[in-house]
């Protein structure tokens, strides 16, 4: 079995997913205890997968194959579709496998059972699947199909409350969306097949010649992947949806954005890595500069809570675009200091994941206990809810990138490495920082001090394990982030920025 | 609806299905396959909501959301089969058993007993399509019928 | 010239649904402006397969030596097709509801959300 370990990690959630309506039927317990089950799988796939790459290097698989390694039929040219994970795949699948373990079991305890949780637990596994394909795949057109997957998945969670006026607004907005990256994504892939009759990313990126076409395909790759990343000028969509999809699924909805993330580094390091000048690396600086600010500002204003949230989300986005986009810059010259803004960008992957993802789970706290999420009718929860405070204190701190907590470790690679590329970039994204500081400060006075409130409903304990996982996560990488970049970052930054000759020689030999 | 639309439904309905089913079954030799043989099919059930009204079918929906759920599970599982080699992997194909017959080679008239498991993700893809554009279909019905009366 | 005819087809219909999607507010003609776009691209993906003269890409009774128009470019666009049909359904499903609670189509009136 552990030689098709990185397609179960696909399918098992797929399987899981068309199943659980029908186990559901049998008993809700037998349905939760199958979840945890996939769940936990997909977990040890992952850890397997990503313990191979980090020590053996890219792991090709070649579905319908008379072996898992058979690449390329005669002649050279790949015509399966193939998983290809190299070592920014896995790292991108530790994140998706993490978050999703302590998504589902909080969801397992926290959604209602009349409110439609058979079909969030099965949207749920269903958009895991998507994210690990996507993160997986070596196909541009499987790409496209995980892409989709991925993105009626996550309008259906957001938008399945249909009993609130505001969840299918935001569903119907974001899937407007989705659809027309998609359908932008799908043309990109069009123009290439058109004009190189191949769909094997690694296959394609070899045959690239920097064409009229090419640059179009290169152009429409963008928009999409940035557009459903939620980057500054379509970044609209990411506040209502993670606003109004139950807040245990917004973690999932957070790790969907990172791995559309994921797919632009791919497109713009493995497949134009050859081509590429450095017009697309600044004007991905600036796409990166102009969220954080714009994502900060927006934040600044915000009286909703989740709304906040979701805003200072998407200002992290700009980080990330930042740290890859110096990176993308230098890549031609190779200094030190792209690949230290490389790993900054990388690393803030992760770190998003678990600080946005406990903030949001401090929100679905907040709003389980009071009913709402106005910060001009909440305060003094600190009093009743001290653990959530905490954590909310925790994360704050973590996005803000304060010392000693994990988003200070990536935040101080990324401003080290942007400053060397140019000072204002690390003044822009420490102005930033300061500014969300504020936002979040504000935000924690707001909901958690002032005069004692009384607060009747607990908080479900699994919410808080899931939220002490979380809080743990934070600490131990800000006290200790060399052993992880060491071992995870600092591989995943190098299979982008020096590895795309090692991903052609995966899939296509020699 | 009048009793014109009804008996033509009623006779219609039965051959949309076969020609469906014949569809789904023939994917793997002639346009179509698992999708367009499941629309097809679907269309009967369409046909029922226009002319006998959603609340005939309402009593149905736990059977298609079953049913659509079973195309998927069966679609997956048969991609497991494969697990030997590779996942997906033709494990039935040249196997001389089911749909087990090594195919022709050229323009020959077909042999339906060939292409090992993608018969079989056909029918699962058709019943699963099937499933949940009947359920799509019934469901819009519903949804006008209760707000507009 | 008449062999790039689909493609204009393409550009038109893109256009058209993008058009649709900026100037127009009722949630079905947004809709309708992404199955535009999804058409367009479907025509693009198919259009770029065939081959002069060529038959469908089956052996099933195939005239022997007639050259056949690609497969996977057909594959794609049914996949893509499916995907079509899934998100439209969703799209509408959506649109629903807001009628339901709103009791209107129009995006310029039903915003609660904001900012």
């Amino acid at each position: 079995m552990s030689a098709h370990a990185p397609i179960l990690a696909i399918a098992v959630p797929l399987l899981g997913g068309f199943a659980t309506p029908l186990l559901a039927k049998l008993h809700k317990r037998i349905r939760d205890l199958w979840v945890l089950l996939i769940v936990l799988f997909v977990g040890v796939a992952v850890g397997y997968v990503a313990v191979h790459v980090f020590t053996q290097g890219i792991w090709v698989y070649v579905l319908g194959a008379r072996h898992p390694q058979e690449t390329v039929v005669s002649g050279g040219f790949p015509i399966r579709i193939m998983l290809v994970v190299d070592a920014m795949g896995a790292f991108m699948g530790v994140i998706t496998a993490l978050m999703a373990l302590v998504a589902f079991p909080a969801a397992l305890k926290y959604l209602p059972e009349e409110e439609g949780k058979t079909l969030a637990l099965t949207l749920g596994s269903l958009l895991l699947a998507g994210i690990m394909g996507m993160a997986y795949t070596g196909d541009l057109f499987n790409f496209f199909v995980f892409l989709e997957v991925t993105s009626i998945a996550a309008c259906a969670l957001i938008g399945f409350r249909t009993w609130t006026s505001r969840a299918p607004e935001a569903a119907f907005k974001t899937m407007l969306l989705f659809s027309v990256s998609g359908l932008l994504f799908l043309l990109a892939v069009a123009f290439l097949y058109g004009e190189y009759g191949a769909l094997n990313l690694a296959y394609v990126s070899v045959l690239l010649r920097g064409s009229a076409v090419d640059r179009l395909a290169l152009a429409l790759f963008l928009g999409a992947l940035l557009m459903k990343a939620a980057a500054a000028p379509v970044h609209f969509w990411a506040p209502d949806a993670y606003g109004e999809a139950p807040a245990v699924k917004a973690l999932l909805l957070v790790v969907n954005t990172q791995v559309s993330l994921y797919g632009l580094w791919r497109v713009l390091f493995t497949l134009y890595g050859g081509i590429l000048d450095t017009t697309v690396g600044w004007l991905v600086v600036a796409m990166g500069l102009l969220t954080m600010v714009v994502a900060a500002f927006m934040a600044l204003a915000q009286t909703d809570l989740g709304r906040l949230v979701a805003y200072g989300a998407v200002s992290q986005i700009g980080y990330m675009l930042l740290g890859v986009g110096v990176g993308l810059v230098t890549m031609s010259g190779r200094p030190d200091y792209g690949l230290v803004a490389m790993k900054g960008g990388i690393f803030h992957m992760l770190n998003d994941a678990l600080t946005v993802g406990l903030l949001f789970l401090c929100v679905a706290a907040v709003e389980l206990v009071k009913g709402t999420r106005d910060l001009r009718e909440l305060g003094g929860l600190g009093h009743g809810l001290p653990e959530v405070a905490l954590f909310f204190l925790v994360a704050s701190l973590a996005l803000a990138g304060i010392p000693p907590l994990n988003g200070f470790a990536s935040k101080i690679l990324i401003y080290e490495g942007s400053f060397r590329a140019s000072p204002i970039l690390a003044a822009v994204a420490v102005l930033t920082s300061i500014l969300l500081l504020a936002v979040f400060a504000r935000a924690f006075q707001g909901a958690f001090l002032g005069p004692r409130v009384n607060v009747e409903v607990r908080v479900p304990w699994p919410i808080l394990v899931s939220m002490g996982v979380l809080a743990v996560g934070i600490l131990i990488l800000g006290l200790v982030p060399g052993f992880f970049v060491e071992a995870m970052v600092t591989p995943a930054a190098k299979a982008l920025w020096l590895g795309r000759s090692l991903y052609l020689s995966a899939v296509l030999g020699g | 609806m009048t009793v014109v639309v009804r008996t033509i439904t009623r006779i219609l309905f039965p051959i949309a299905l076969v020609f469906g089913g014949y569809v789904i079954m023939h994917g793997h030799l002639t346009p179509g396959g698992g999708f367009q043989g499941g629309a097809v099919a679907a269309s009967a059930l369409a046909m029922v909501v226009v002319a006998f009204g959603a609340k005939s079918l309402s009593g149905k929906k736990g059977l298609l959301s079953a049913l659509e759920s079973l195309g998927g599970v069966a679609f997956a599982a048969l991609g497991f089969l494969g697990l030997g080699v590779t996942f997906f992997a033709n494990v039935l194909a040249g196997s001389g058993g089911l749909f087990g017959n090594p195919v022709p080679y050229g323009p020959n008239p077909g042999d339906l007993n060939t292409a090992g498991t993608l018969p079989l993700m056909n029918w699962a893809v058709g019943f699963k399509v099937l499933a949940g554009l009947g359920a799509v279909v019934l469901l819009f019905a519903l949804f006008g019928g209760e707000h507009d009366r | 010239m008449i062999g790039n005819l689909p493609f204009v087809v393409c550009v038109i219909l893109v256009a058209l649904g993008l058009w649709t999607l900026v100037a127009k507010r009722n949630l079905i003609k947004l809709v309708i402006g992404i199955g535009l776009i999804e058409s367009g691209v479907n025509l693009f993906l198919v259009s770029l397969g065939y081959v002069h003269g060529g038959i469908p890409p089956i052996y099933t009774y195939a005239p022997s030596g007639a050259p056949m128009v690609l497969p996977t470019p057909q594959a794609l666009t049914l996949t893509s097709i499916v995907i079509g049909v899934a998100t439209t359904a969703l799209m509408l499903a959506f649109a629903v509801v807001i009628y339901r609670h709103k009791g209107t189509l129009d995006a310029r009136k039903i915003r609660d959300l904001r900012g």
